[in-house]
């Protein structure tokens, strides 16, 4: 068959290179009228003109009342045309829905299929369709029903899924395969964009795999692939279905109709190896079961046809991603073997694919076939080359390191395609980090990666090349050698041709001349001084940079030569109208001229490995508190604001915006209290002015060297804080000491802005915050992965392999840079074990590490301010101010909590001297049912109350699931009938487990207590949950009440610890994706702060502390009836460096919210 | 998953194409530039494969005409050349001896068996009598309709 079509096919071009024949197209349609017209025309500029002309044509006649349906149908065809040739014919598109809703079944069809290509999903107008759809999804025309679920198949509005859904459900039921069919794709769709929409028919899908139809059945298999990929663990029992039905399609049971080139299936079978591939993977006993079907598949597979190729190459993959078995592989190597070594180019592509994929657990299979991926390296067709280096890159080894990276970069020399360079420049600085064998090699390459990649390069890569420098590793020798060889290099770069450098790359220069330079004998500052300053008048050269190049200059800018460079700069750039470079050449001109200064502010270098950092910002505390006291808002992290954001909807409590005073809304809040809550408040309101409450304590907890945002480095934004020190420099400077260690003095605190809030100072704290808080959100995954191996981790700062037996524990104490080596290849487990999967989590700027918290690239404007005040540790200087700020938010919490819940039940009630909302007074302890007795659980919280009534509740956390229990106590005489409640969340899924006495209608006795249990399951994580209920009943008059309340849960709520052997975690942690990387406070004063930090975690966050090993310790936990969370922490200058992961994207961040919150409370 | 198909001449003109991901404006045409440009710049003897970002392009040549499927990373290559193949084949047993010109003036029927053997980005149907009947089926709506610039014989 596909030989008559390519010998019709290649005889055509005789025929289509004549005119186009007489009586081919229709003369007389306007269609072909257009077409033909294009076709003649030579010039872009007419064709546009003709285009336009027929636009307005079309316009003209589709809004014309007296056009036909079947005229508008022609018109809809030529409409599309023109869109096709890249023409906007948006006012078509209302035509092409009011067509498919009001046509004849025909003109309905090119309605639909104008809208399919018109519209994409979230386009506005597609609601209009919804109708019609649910009109044709009703026809009798079988026809029409077909039309409706393939324009649903293709576009349809993710909110209006509800509308149809039951009508597309009830076709799964329907007599023709084919509307079975096409059902089943809807669904698959509806489960692509809104997979909770469905969850509800999972149980029909497995009908739909158990059609009669094979189409039907193969079409729930695109619905099977992707549930499978994300739980593979639910779909376990459907292995054994999965391997029958493969086994009969390989049998060749399915109806000939099937057949792909007397293939039997072929679409079909690679989709069940597919499915296969992930329900066996790590999974011994499932992957027995499927041995005998693959070892048939790869024996029937052997026609010489390329579907069959493409069979055996998803074989392959499958029989290496499951649990092994020898015979197997042996096969599925050969197999390979043939790919690699076939004539054909498009097979040896996919053996080069599938070598790529296998070599980690089988290097021997490369080696076999070295002869031939040496030829593909030098292969003409660059695509075959392409994936020779990614094979290489998998193989790189400290022994093959110089010849692979030489490939690489050739490769990159002539890249053009921007996407290829970025990908190899991260994939060259990886292995020159991890395998460089001498330091000159090490400088030459990054040099070359820094000059060809240039500024598309992600940020990370100068940063930890920095980073690598600063800190250094193995020997104090060789780390000088290091830099004394980059300085080298960098001195010869800049007497060459400076102008053709990219920023990035001069960016870093300047960086190293500024702090290395003097490891140079003989280099005079002020030589260097004179290298850099050309760099100021490119004009190429950003603003960035520039600042850059000044912090360098003022580094070195000692002795009289550096004054007069400095004053010549001065006058040069004196008037220029970028403000910061001026007040940079203001700084170096004062500092060059005040030797003393200089070295107080900017210390010698031998002092960088004491220096330390306060990542909490501390020093900031009474900036803040300050600037709340004049009324500023506090801070909140963006998840908390979003979840305060809905409770502010409920109450107004909480202080708005930045109007009202806090300690106004305080009292007044405490004004409506109980008792017990306001004698806790009282003491909070005395000292109102000392209140940082959210705010000062998510400032300390959130690290704030993320200054990178999505595009960048945000320089402009990190130079506000700086301006705002600037105005006291003096001030500020007096109290820091030599050497930077963390000086006693008690420091001035930062200068507030003035008194009042006038607007002037609101922005700039706004700015403030929006500068210190930017880009909080997880960076996503870096380098693309191919073929699902384990995401590269960048291994940052470790540079060599070398000490291989030091354990991790042998480490210098500031330093990590030298852990030992852990490779992402699943066979050495073992080596990563000994890590705990030691990838420095802080590798993308997130810390500031001891060395280069200043001059870090992700610091990339370098002041004065900058690097003299916040490297310093100044948390000692408010050794008073931080337990003061600590306390009063913690209460403040508690209290705003308090009142959520009383605020919800103070309507019309007056407060008795006894508090009858105290929960604990009402004794509802014996009440706990019994077997919830002695689990863990909250205080008792009161919901709400009336005359007679009072509820409260608790959550109980069980191993397998939370439960709300919630009390019904009713004080009075007479029962209270129909009683009922009612419970909704928006992130919780709340069922009832046991009630009262009744089911439907119930009764709360007098003097009694009914008892109520609600099983809560999160439907996604979030830092705080709430639900939202309302308790109606009758009042003994007759009367309905009906009070609403609501009850806040937190996220520990609903964590259980997983346990999980070393092992495991280390499969798991591979395969999640999601990141958050942040730095917590270490509980310092403990003997031994890692393992006591952990357990108090483990404590109040029912995590599981896996393991501890030396200075790093893994944790793991999991969401109730959800994915596991994995943690991985490591000491870090002083605090803990943590590393969350998890396949759910929000449960990481969420996760160390609550951490922060356990370890600030003491 | 499939992203896209694109249908163009040896001279680069467009033909078809269809987006099986949402994709803005922009985006589609700063993509087929690319994708004609790439695929044409292609010498003979190579292989059919083609890396886009992060996508892989597959093409065939039939005749005058590249077809163009962009899928997924993990995807079957192979497969997916066969996906044209079989596009190739429906098209073929549609209008008998396919052409070019055939797919440039009908180019509605051309979506109308895409619809139907592909939908959103995954295959549908894969055997070739089935989705000829559909079509087929779809087709017979048009009976009683003397549509005049309709014309299914272009050719002879």
């Amino acid at each position: 068959m596909s030989d008559v079509v390519e010998r019709t096919l290649t005889a055509l071009p005789s025929l289509l290179s004549s005119d186009p024949s007489p009586g081919r197209p229709s003369s007389t349609s306007k269609l072909g009228t257009l077409i033909r017209g294009i076709t003649e025309l030579t010039s872009k500029h007419d064709e546009e003109k003709l285009i336009q002309r027929e636009l307005v044509s079309i316009k003209e006649q589709v809004s014309s009342p007296n056009t036909t349906m079947r005229q508008m149908k022609e018109l809809m065809v030529r409409a599309v045309y023109c869109e096709m040739l890249g023409y906007e014919a948006s006012f078509s598109y209302i035509h092409a829905i009011k067509l498919a809703q009001q046509g004849t079944a025909l003109d309905k069809r090119v309605g639909y299929l104008a809208v399919s290509l018109f519209l994409n999903e979230s386009h506005e107008l597609l609601l209009l369709l919804v109708n019609t759809v649910l009109k044709d999804l009703q026809s009798t025309n079988l026809i029409e029903v077909c039309m409706a679920l393939t324009v649903v198949g293709q576009v349809f509005p993710k909110d209006m899924i509800p509308a149809i859904l039951p009508m597309v459900e009830e076709k799964l039921n329907h007599p023709k395969e084919i509307i079975r069919r096409k059902a089943v794709l809807a669904l698959y769709k509806f489960y692509l964009i809104a997979p909770n929409q469905v969850q509800h028919i999972h149980s029909k899908f497995r009908k739909a795999l158990c059609d009669k139809d094979p189409g039907v059945m193969s079409a729930s298999l695109h619905i099977y692939l992707e549930m499978v990929t994300e739980k593979p663990e639910s779909y376990k029992d459907l292995v054994v279905s999965f391997v029958t039905i493969l086994k009969q399609v390989v049998g060749g049971k399915l109806p000939i109709d099937f057949n792909y080139h007397s293939v039997p299936a072929p679409w079909l079978q690679i989709q069940l190896l597919r499915i296969l591939s992930l329900l066996g993977k790590n999974d011994r006993s499932t992957s027995e079961m499927m041995y005998e079907v693959l070892d048939e598949s790869l024996r029937r597979a052997e026609m010489n046809h390329n579907i069959t190729y493409a069979i055996l190459f998803e074989c392959v993959k499958t029989i290496y991603t499951i649990h092994p078995k020898a015979e197997l592989l042996e096969k599925a190597a050969k197999c390979i073997g043939n790919f690699v070594l076939s004539p054909k180019i498009n097979l040896k592509y996919l053996g080069l694919k599938a070598l790529t994929y296998v070599v980690q657990q089988d290097a021997n299979l490369a080696l076999q076939h070295q002869m031939t991926i040496i030829e593909c390296l030098d292969h003409s067709d660059l695509i075959i080359k392409r994936e020779t280096l990614e094979l290489l890159f998998r193989i790189t080894n400290g022994q093959n390191v110089k010849v692979i990276v030489e490939k690489l970069l050739e490769f990159l020399r002539h890249s053009k395609d921007d996407y290829v360079t970025i990908d190899l420049g991260g994939k060259v600085t990886e292995l020159a980090e991890k395998y460089a064998p001498d330091n000159s090699w090490f400088i030459r390459t990054m040099n070359t990666v820094f000059l060809l990649v240039g500024d598309q390069m992600q940020p990370d890569i100068p940063n930890s090349f920095l980073r690598l420098l600063s800190e250094g590793f193995e020997s104090a020798e060789e780390d000088q050698q290091l830099r004394l060889l980059a300085v080298d290099s960098y001195v010869s770069l800049l007497q060459e041709q400076p102008a053709r450098l990219p920023q990035r790359f001069l960016q870093v220069i300047s960086w190293v001349l500024g702090e290395y330079s003097s490891v140079k004998e003989g280099l005079e500052p002020a030589t260097v001084l004179r290298l850099l300053a050309p760099l100021l008048d490119l004009r190429h050269c950003s603003s960035e940079t520039k600042s850059w190049v000044l912090a360098a200059m003022t580094k070195l800018s000692a002795g009289p030569a550096c004054l007069s460079v400095a004053q010549e700069l001065a006058e040069r750039h004196g008037g220029s109208l970028d403000t910061t470079l001026r007040q940079k050449l203001h700084e170096l001109q004062h500092l060059a001229s005040d030797a003393e200064l200089l070295r107080r502010v900017l210390p010698c270098s031998d002092g960088l490995e004491s220096l330390e950092v306060d990542s909490s910002l501390s020093f900031l505390d009474g900036f803040v508190s300050e600037a709340l006291a004049a009324g500023a808002a506090p801070y909140k992290p963006p998840h908390q604001r979003q979840e305060e954001l809905a409770q502010e909807k409920a109450l107004s409590v909480e202080p708005y915006g930045l109007s009202l005073p806090l300690s106004l809304s305080s009292s007044s809040i405490a004004g409506r209290l109980s008792p017990t809550v306001l004698s806790m408040s009282s003491g909070l309101s005395g000292n109102s002015t000392e209140l940082s409450p959210k705010g000062g304590s998510a400032l300390r907890l959130e690290g704030v060297t993320r200054v990178w945002g999505k595009e960048g480095y945000l320089a402009k934004a990190a130079l506000k804080p700086e301006e705002a020190a600037k105005t006291e420099v003096p001030c500020t400077l007096s109290v820091l000491q030599e050497g930077g260690s963390a000086p006693r003095t008690p420091v001035v605190s930062l200068p507030a802005p003035a008194p009042g809030p006038s607007l002037q100072a609101e922005r700039e704290k706004q700015q403030l915050a929006s500068c210190l808080f930017v880009g909080l959100g997880s960076q996503g995954a870096a380098g693309p992965c191919l073929m699902g191996k384990a995401e590269p981790t960048r291994h940052g700062f470790r540079k060599k392999v070398k000490g291989q037996g030091s354990s991790s524990g042998a480490r210098e104490p500031s330093g990590d840079s030298a852990s030992s080596s852990h490779s992402p290849s699943p066979l050495s487990a073992q080596s990563a074990m000994d890590n705990l999967l030691c990838s420095s989590p802080l590798d993308s700027g997130s810390t500031p590490s001891p060395a280069d918290s200043a001059p870090s690239p992700a610091d990339s404007a370098p002041s004065l301010a900058d690097s003299a005040t916040s490297p310093v540790d100044p948390a000692p200087h408010l050794p008073h101010d931080l337990p003061a700020n600590n306390r009063p938010c913690d209460a403040q919490e508690d209290l705003t909590e308090d009142t959520d819940t009383s605020e919800t039940v103070v309507e019309g009630n007056s407060v008795a001297v006894v508090d009858p909302y105290d929960p604990e007074s009402l004794c509802l302890s014996p009440h706990l049912p019994e077997e919830l007795c002695g689990l863990p659980r909250s205080e008792f919280r009161p919901l709400c109350r009336d005359a007679s009534l009072v509820l409260s509740a608790c959550c109980v956390r069980t191993d397998h699931s939370s439960l709300l229990v919630v009390f019904v106590s009713n004080a009075s005489d007479s029962a209270a009938r129909g009683f009922a409640l009612q419970m909704t969340s928006g992130d919780l899924e709340v069922s009832r487990v046991r009630g009262g006495p009744e089911e439907e209608e119930e009764h709360v006795e007098g003097h009694s207590v009914a008892v109520y249990q609600y099983s809560l399951v999160p439907t996604r994580p979030s830092v705080h949950m709430e639900l939202a209920g309302r308790a109606s009943y009758q009042r003994p008059d007759g009367e309905p009440q009906s009070t609403p309340f609501s009850y806040g849960l937190s996220l520990p709520d609903f964590i259980r610890p997983l346990s999980v052997s070393t092992e495991e975690y280390g499969r798991l942690w591979l395969a999640s994706s999601n990141d958050t990387k942040q730095n917590l406070a270490l509980l310092s004063q403990e003997p031994d702060p890692l393992r006591a930090t952990l357990h108090r975690l483990r404590d109040r966050l029912q995590l599981n502390v896996v393991d501890i090993i030396a200075s790093e310790g893994i944790v793991a936990c999991q969401l109730l009836q959800g994915p596991p969370c994995l943690m991985h922490c490591r000491l870090n200058a002083g605090c803990l460096a943590v590393w969350l992961r998890s396949s759910l994207p929000e449960l990481p961040d969420c996760l160390l919210y609550h951490c922060q919150r356990a370890l600030a409370q003491h | 998953m499939m992203h896209f198909l694109l249908l163009f001449s040896r001279q680069g003109r467009l033909r078809l194409q269809k987006w099986f991901t949402p994709t803005p404006e922009r985006e589609k045409k700063k993509i087929i530039r690319d994708m004609t440009a790439m695929v044409l710049a292609r010498k003979p003897k190579t292989c059919n494969f083609l890396h886009w970002m992060d996508l892989k392009v597959v093409y065939k040549r039939y005749a005058s005409l590249f077809f163009c499927l962009a899928i997924d990373d993990q995807e079957n290559e192979l497969l997916a050349l066969e996906i044209l193949h079989r596009y190739v084949e429906l098209l073929d047993k549609y209008f008998g001896n396919v052409c070019e010109l055939d797919i440039i003036f009908n180019f509605e029927k051309a979506y109308f068996i895409l619809d139907e053997f592909l939908i959103g980005g995954e295959v549908q149907e894969t055997s070739k009598q089935t989705v000829a009947r559909c079509i087929e089926a779809s087709d017979m709506l048009q009976e009683d309709d003397n549509s005049d610039w309709y014309d299914v014989e272009l050719f002879g």
